[in-house]
């Protein structure tokens, strides 16, 4: 076998975590990350630039709950701005962390076990971060709470036959799911580190999270089908919330979102732009925690490979899109394809298709797939343009449908960028509290990992 | 209020799953029925091994599962068709492909929740205070050492006798659990 080709599947059979491990050093290596006192100087100062960023989104909102949505750019024709933007490519964002903890875990993935904990947070906080959108949105976002069916005074119910209505069910569904999952990965290694403090309080609160979990080989047996379970659940649902993101345009006839195609390349955009955070939150905290022995360069391979599958079924459904305007014979939809390559966005269309396609095709080469320095550029290359992907789709396609009489521009003012960066930073923070209260990596599932872990019938 | 047993097992600490294994086996055969084992990660087969085979959760995800399934559903019937009927484009009352995006996730929703809630509460969870938390070394059954408990419960216990049997075992340590 030539050379490069042995390194290759010497990589893909390689341990998941570094040989030389027992269940101690895998235990206090995770649990130190959290329980050394204080945190570092760098820690403070990053979550210090976090938490100002969050201040600026509290106050961009507080000013749109003092002046409504006219402090944004939308306007008629473009009514769906920064906000459905912003929205898409978070909720996007999460789609990774399930993957990682519920597709995976059925297809017996063990590498997953390093990534999965913290991929879950991330998808909690992205999510979170999604939901502010469609919520302040709504033009009276204290009004918000109307989109749930609940008996009121008002005799009025909601309308069941629109994609928006199912979108409110997917997304809230989705966040319940990933944070009972999330949490009940949680709860053995809780007990980790109500058993690892040496801090009174701590002990008790860790103990209390825990639930007072003591490991009984009857808990761990209904523990292991609930989880089984919980993923083979999660697995359905994580596809189906991007399909019903989807449909928000699907359903709807403006040229541009009128096409059966969204659903699997939403999907499959999703965990394309989650794969690409993922990478780009694990790159700093193996270096900075030195956990390069849990999060191999393996990891970064396999998930640089996802990556690169998920990104050619985006730019199938480009090219397919591209297709369908040019055959499908509406004169509409080529007008679409026309506008999109020659109109006024057409600079960020290219940069769509540079940044989403063309950039992301350098993960063929093996030495790149191995670098966290290139993986983590392109990781953000890749980000930029999901989130220029769903610019196209949101803005371009609103922005000059079928009359030209109601075409316009959108332009967006201080308030959405300041909106969109402060849920970056709000994002940001989020992890920042996470990695130091919590163990960033699944400590028993590590444990698993390990060979002193086999048990011979 | 019946007077509890001072002494509610003796416990045994095993340095390898392996070991924890092969000890439980050893000591569901022996006849000890009433025995429980700690272990810091999920083993394969070990709750086999001390005689437990029933797994409800299951089936309290199936009829979670059932029920959201059925309660979105008729909601959106209920809703839309008797208590607030509205013309949607000329689309019917009973419009069934449209609800069956909330069904669906009707289903998942209740599902996931039973599956958590039901593990908790057939795992007796939360639970702060457990008497096995009094032996000092049990704190290490969250990092790397594995416990094997008969309780005071069982048929065939005796203070003397069973601690004797797990000395026999060869585990690191031997201690009573006082209730």
């Amino acid at each position: 076998m030539p050379e490069q080709y042995k390194a290759a599947t010497d990589l893909d059979r390689a341990p998941v975590i570094e040989p030389g491990h027992t269940f101690g050093t895998v235990t206090e290596k995770i649990s130190a990350i959290v329980l050394t006192r204080p945190a570092s100087n760098g820690w403070f100062i990053g979550f210090g630039i976090c938490f100002m960023a969050t201040m600026m989104l509290l106050y961009a909102l507080g000013y749109l709950f003092l002046k409504g949505i006219g402090i944004w750019g939308v306007t008629i024709p473009i009514g769906w701005g920064f906000a459905i933007v912003n929205f898409v490519w978070w909720i996007g964002i999460g789609h990774a962390g399930t993957l990682i903890s519920a597709i995976l875990l059925l297809l017996r993935q063990s590498w997953r076990n390093s990534i999965n904990r913290f991929a879950e947070a991330m998808t909690l906080f992205a999510v979170a971060c999604a939901g502010i959108f469609p919520a302040v949105h709504v033009g009276r976002p204290w009004l918000a709470y109307w989109l749930f069916p609940y008996p009121n005074t008002m005799r009025v119910w909601p309308q069941f036959r629109s994609p928006l209505m199912w979108d409110v069910f997917a997304v809230s569904t989705y966040a319940t799911i990933s944070a009972l999952f999330w949490f009940i990965g949680l709860i053995p290694d809780l007990a980790t580190l109500r058993d690892r403090t040496e801090n009174p309080v701590l002990k008790v609160i860790y103990g209390m999270l825990s639930f007072g979990w003591r490991g009984s080989a009857r808990h761990w047996h209904r523990y292991e089908t609930a989880y089984l379970l919980l993923a083979g659940l999660a697995t359905p649902l994580v596809l189906s919330v991007h399909t019903v993101v989807s449909f928000d345009f699907a359903i709807g006839i403006v040229p541009g979102w009128h096409t059966t195609i969204f659903p699997p390349y939403f999907v499959a955009g999703a965990i394309y732009s989650g794969f690409a955070m993922v990478l780009m939150l694990a790159i700093p905290i193996r270096k900075i925690y030195g956990l390069e022995d849990f999060i191999t360069e393996r990891h970064l391979q396999n998930s640089a490979k996802v990556m690169l599958a998920t990104g050619l079924i985006v730019a199938y459904g480009y090219g397919i899109e591209a297709f369908m305007g040019w055959y499908g014979g509406d004169r509409y939809d080529a007008f679409t394809l026309w506008n999109r390559l020659h109109g006024p966005y057409a600079p960020w269309y290219l940069s769509l298709l540079a940044c989403n396609i063309f950039i992301p095709q350098v993960l063929w080469i093996r030495r790149l797939r191995t670098s966290p320095v290139a993986l983590f550029f392109i990781s953000g290359v890749i980000l930029t343009g999901m989130w220029l992907e769903r610019f196209i789709i949101v803005v371009v396609s609103l922005h000059r449908d079928f009359l030209n009489s109601s075409w316009g521009m959108y332009y967006p003012t201080r308030w959405d960028f300041m909106t969109f960066f402060g849920t970056i930073g709000m994002f940001l923070m989020l992890m920042f509290l996470f990695l130091r209260i919590l163990p960033a990596i699944s400590i028993f599932e590590m444990r698993t990992l390990l060979p002193e872990a086999e048990v011979k019938e | 209020m019946a007077k509890r047993d001072p002494i509610y097992g003796v416990m045994a600490e095993f340095d390898s799953a392996q070991a924890l294994v092969d000890a439980a086996r050893t000591t569901h055969e022996a006849g000890y029925k009433k025995i429980d084992a700690y272990s810091p990660f999920p083993i394969d087969g070990l709750a086999e091994e001390i005689g437990f085979h029933h797994d409800e959760v299951p089936l309290v995800v199936l009829i979670g599962g059932i029920v959201g399934g059925l309660s979105g559903y008729l909601m959106q019937w209920w809703i839309s068709v008797v208590d607030y009927p509205l013309n949607i484009g000329g689309k019917p009352y009973h419009s069934w492909p449209a609800f069956i995006v909330i069904t669906f996730e009707m289903t998942i929703l209740f599902a996931g929740i039973s599956a958590v809630f039901g593990m908790l509460a057939l795992n007796g969870l939360p639970m702060p205070y457990h008497p096995v938390f009094n032996v000092p070394r049990f704190s290490s059954a969250s990092k790397d050492r594995f416990f094997l408990i008969v309780f005071s419960s069982d048929k065939k216990y005796d203070a003397v006798e069973t601690r004797k049997f797990l000395e026999a075992l060869a585990p690191r340590s031997v201690s009573e659990v006082p209730s």
